[in-house]
């Protein structure tokens, strides 16, 4: 993919995510953990990233317990795939936890390598195609905070995080 | 059905337009506009509707074997399959995997499959306490309530009250107001309800076969936190949900959410290849356990799903995907809402399949008649059913499936090919071809005796139809009669053979003399077709075989004139559309396709003149004359009213144009006594939009009969067919004195 392109998915990705008022915060890789630091509301739990790209601030719990999850103000996780198209973040399902951390939180703080971001749906499920089929992968397509109109009006934050924030690797 | 079940249906219908109705239209008219400004925003919209057709064809075609392959990765996965023949069969299964793991306490998210099953009242059998998770869904079962949609179930409940109802229930500490407040109070009570349960059950949108993945398409995230705060997962969902690939999933996502509630995408779209590898949650001791420690089970529910797979006409049902477009875009239902138009389970148009293959004819009965062929729901679904065609076939079989009724009084009046079980009000209204030409014969008289206090009541009590309707004036001199003596047009740069439907031949006899003039005018010779009787009529009533009967008779009458060079043209919208659409399922291939690619709708043929260089100062000028349009719901289906929009608004006049899905009469639909009040409601939408300061001076024009009818019954000012505005004022007319 040639440095234009990922450029403009990553704008496209950007705007997306606004119209679903997820705020988006692009860094360089030695940024990452301070922004972090300063995004999460205490107590913040969070899962590290698979490939260890960056690391965690200390004010984010990585051990944590199921009344910790509850409590957490934010989760902080990696968000594998973006789909620019939907503003759409994929959050993996991994055995350490990544879904329960992105879920119990108040706030959603998801590090997405700029690298992952695809312009369409086709392209993305295209992507994950092998990892369902090879590696049993789970994930979530994630467009928004979690939202119901059951209550006579649009209400943000039914089970799931009430807002989102997307940082994005820029490489 | 007798006069008695009738008064009983229309109070019933009364009671949840005045306690539900309202709440219903904002909602369901909300969705309805969200899909089309978010399909509209959708490039390659109609490849992806293309695309998850094909998926759906496919998968059902090869059904049995892609089960085989599902069973293999699920199991494969550490998962089991498990395909249950019936509601009792899949209820066993699952009360055995929640005893076997001393399930105490089950949350579940929003599945209509679980609703199908009755799966809550299996497990309370057992002791178990059920809990719904979905907003929605929990409000009801506080309430005791059965959904009124599929996707949104509580839509007949407004905000206050749901807060009445938790008021009266909880007792909450702090008043409960605004939406917020509702939400956060159930999302507190329910958050409880998880943390503390064994099982937890979602139903499957979509279940890759290659590789075991489910979809689920949420929003609230209950789904999410069904499946992870619990180690027992239980999915079930109809053995029709099984597409080849994941990759299949991409139209189904792009399209649902969209069709549906008018979401370019829902928050979550869980693709899950369980058993899922996050930690167990144990909230009780506080602990995290392994991922092996899950369990995962997906039930198949064959139900007479499988039987709906061998049945050409209720096949196609198996491609729905439960988004409820063809609710949020019916007319009718934006009204009522699934409390009447709803079976067992399922709701709108749609339902009228499910609830056939399902539950039986019955079922399917009893609401099917909602559903008037409007069409409007035909481009909204995604995977492109033919949803009015399900509703005529089931009609018909429900026809044919009861008692003989007043067989005595209707053998000799109406020549139809129908079994006895026909009620005599769809008989009268199916053979409306042999009233109009009574009606005609013995014009005034027919009218006068029609028309009087005492025949009024008569006809409601025997055959229901409405006494608050105007019933149609039939003109003594038929369409058919002034043309006889009408010399041809001298040199006519083409022929057309001008379709003379009933109401034209017969009521409306004035558009089509309009009709006649414009296309003169033009330059075009008119012949009459010397048949009139389209096959709408019965087919409206599910009089399948009489509709067929008269569609062959059209194809021999008018398919000589198309050899023969000549356009036909049509002025009924309804009609057009039949030849359009509904006879391929009533001619032969080629029949159909040479009427089709043929016929056009009598302005689409006027603009096409225009456009080829026909003069259009022959026409009269609109000179600023301001009009209120209301096109019809099937030419809006086919997209040929712009061509009515267009040539208005190049002759000049100032035209505004109404957005409602139908104007609620629909042909007998508006007569018929039980239906009398529904109709009056969708009309009052369109009287609403007619009657704004923009609006309320405006020349009234609608292209369709019905429509006419019902805006002459709503409004003070008569409405006109956009046909006799064009007609030219200065006499072009070859003949004198006609």
């Amino acid at each position: 993919m040639s440095q234009t392109t990922t450029t403009s998915a990553r704008e496209q990705f950007r705007d997306r995510l606004q119209d679903f008022d997820v705020e988006s915060t692009v860094v360089s890789p030695d940024e990452v953990t301070a922004t972090l630091e300063q995004i999460a509301s205490p107590p913040a739990v969070g899962v590290a990233p698979s490939d260890g790209r960056y690391e965690l601030p200390d004010t984010v719990e990585t051990e944590f317990s199921p009344a910790d999850l509850e409590a957490a103000e934010t989760g902080v996780t990696e968000a594998t795939l973006g789909i620019s198209d939907y503003g759409s973040i994929v959050v993996p399902t991994t055995q350490a936890g990544v879904e329960p951390v992105s879920l119990f939180a108040d706030q959603h703080l998801a590090v997405i390598d700029e690298r992952d971001i695809v312009r369409g749906m086709d392209d993305g499920l295209a992507r994950m195609g092998d990892r369902f089929r090879e590696a049993q992968f789970s994930g979530i397509i994630a467009t928004g905070p979690s939202a119901t109109a059951d209550m006579g009006a649009l209400v943000k934050g039914a089970h799931g995080p009430k807002t989102v924030h997307v940082v994005v690797v820029e490489q | 059905m007798t006069a008695s079940s009738r008064e009983t249906k229309a109070a019933h219908i009364r009671h949840i337009l005045d306690t539900e109705g309202d709440a219903v239209s904002s909602n369901t008219q909300g969705f309805n506009e969200g899909r089309y400004e978010s399909v509209a925003d959708l490039e390659s919209y109609d490849a992806l509707k293309a695309e998850a057709r094909a998926v759906k064809e496919d998968a059902i075609e090869r059904l049995p074997s892609l089960i085989e392959q599902l069973r293999e990765t699920v199991e494969e996965n550490g998962g089991t399959l498990y395909i249950a023949d019936d509601a009792a069969d899949a209820n066993d299964y699952v009360r055995e995997v929640v005893a076997d793991v001393d399930g105490e306490r089950v949350v579940k998210s929003k599945s209509m499959t679980s609703e199908e099953m009755e799966l809550n009242e299996a497990l309370f059998e057992d002791g178990v306490d059920v809990v719904e998770t979905d907003l929605g869904e929990w409000v009801l079962q506080v309430a005791d309530e059965a959904p009124s949609h599929i996707v949104a179930p509580a839509i007949h409940k407004s905000r206050e009250g749901i807060a009445e109802l938790f008021t009266e229930q909880f007792d909450p500490d702090e008043p409960l107001e605004t939406a917020e407040d509702l939400t956060m109070f159930a999302r507190r009570k329910l958050a409880e309800k998880i943390t503390a349960a064994d099982v937890g059950v979602t139903g499957a949108n979509f279940v890759a076969a290659d590789s075991g993945t489910m979809a689920l398409v949420t929003s609230e995230g209950n789904a999410r936190k069904t499946v992870t705060a619990t180690d027992t997962h239980v999915a079930v969902a109809g053995v029709e949900k099984v597409i080849p690939t994941v990759e299949d999933l991409h139209p189904f996502v792009e399209l649902i959410g969209r069709s549906g509630t008018g979401q370019d995408i829902t928050s979550y779209v869980s693709l899950l290849t369980p058993p899922v590898d996050s930690p167990t949650l144990d909230f009780q001791a506080d602990e995290l356990g392994p991922a092996d420690d899950r369990e995962f089970h997906l039930v198949l529910i064959d139900n007479g799903r499988m039987a709906m797979r061998g049945d050409e006409d209720l096949r196609e049902t198996l491609y729905c995907i439960r988004c409820s477009a063809c609710s949020n875009a019916c007319a009718n239902f934006q009204q009522v809402g699934g409390h009447v138009f709803g079976g067992e389970t399922y709701s709108g148009g749609i339902a009228t399949g499910w609830e056939a293959g399902i539950e039986g004819l019955d079922t399917a009965s009893e609401f099917n008649d909602l559903c008037t062929g409007c069409s409007r729901c035909v481009n909204a679904c995604p995977v492109g059913i033919d949803i009015p065609w399900i509703n005529t076939v089931v009609r018909d079989r429900v026809n044919r499936d009861t008692d003989a009724e007043f067989d005595w009084l209707v053998e000799g009046l109406t020549p139809d090919e129908e079994p006895g079980g026909v009620t005599l009000q769809k008989r009268l209204f199916g053979n409306f071809s042999t009233l109009a030409k009574l009606g005609s014969a013995t014009a005034p008289v027919s009218n006068l005796l029609a028309d009087n206090p005492v025949s009024r009541r008569v006809m409601e009590r025997v055959a229901g139809i409405d006494r608050r309707r105007a019933l149609p004036k039939f003109e003594r001199e038929t369409l058919q009669a002034w043309m006889a003596d009408r010399p041809p047009v001298v040199d006519a740069e083409r022929e057309v053979v001008l379709f003379p439907d009933l109401y034209t031949n017969h009521v409306q006899v004035e558009r089509g003399k309009a009709a006649v003039r414009v296309l003169e005018a033009l330059g075009v010779g008119v012949r009459l077709a010397d048949v009139c009787a389209s096959g709408r009529a019965p087919l409206s009533q599910g009089m399948v075989e009489t509709a067929r009967r008269h569609a062959e008779s059209i194809a021999d009458a008018l398919l000589p004139h198309v050899e023969s060079g000549r356009d036909v043209v049509v002025i009924e919208p309804s009609d057009h559309a039949l030849f359009q659409r509904e006879y391929e399922n009533l001619l032969d291939g080629e029949a159909h396709e040479r009427l089709k690619a043929n016929s056009y709708e009598i302005l689409e043929y006027v603009y096409g003149c225009l456009a080829n260089g026909a003069d259009p100062d022959a026409l009269r000028s609109g000179d600023g004359e301001q009009i209120a349009y209301h096109s019809h719901c099937q030419q809006r289906t086919l997209g040929v009213e712009r061509y009515t929009e267009a040539v208005l608004d190049d002759l000049g006049f100032d035209v505004v144009t109404s957005d409602v899905e139908c104007c609620g009469m629909a042909g007998s639909f508006g007569y018929k006594q039980e239906y009398y009040d529904v109709s009056m409601a969708v009309g009052e939408e369109l009287e609403t939009q007619f009657t704004t300061a923009e609006t309320d001076e405006r020349t009234i024009v609608a292209s369709g009969t019905s429509c006419q009818e019902q805006l002459d019954d709503l409004l003070t000012r008569s409405p006109r067919h956009p046909i006799e505005l064009l007609t030219p004022v200065v006499r072009t007319e070859r003949v004198s004195g006609d």
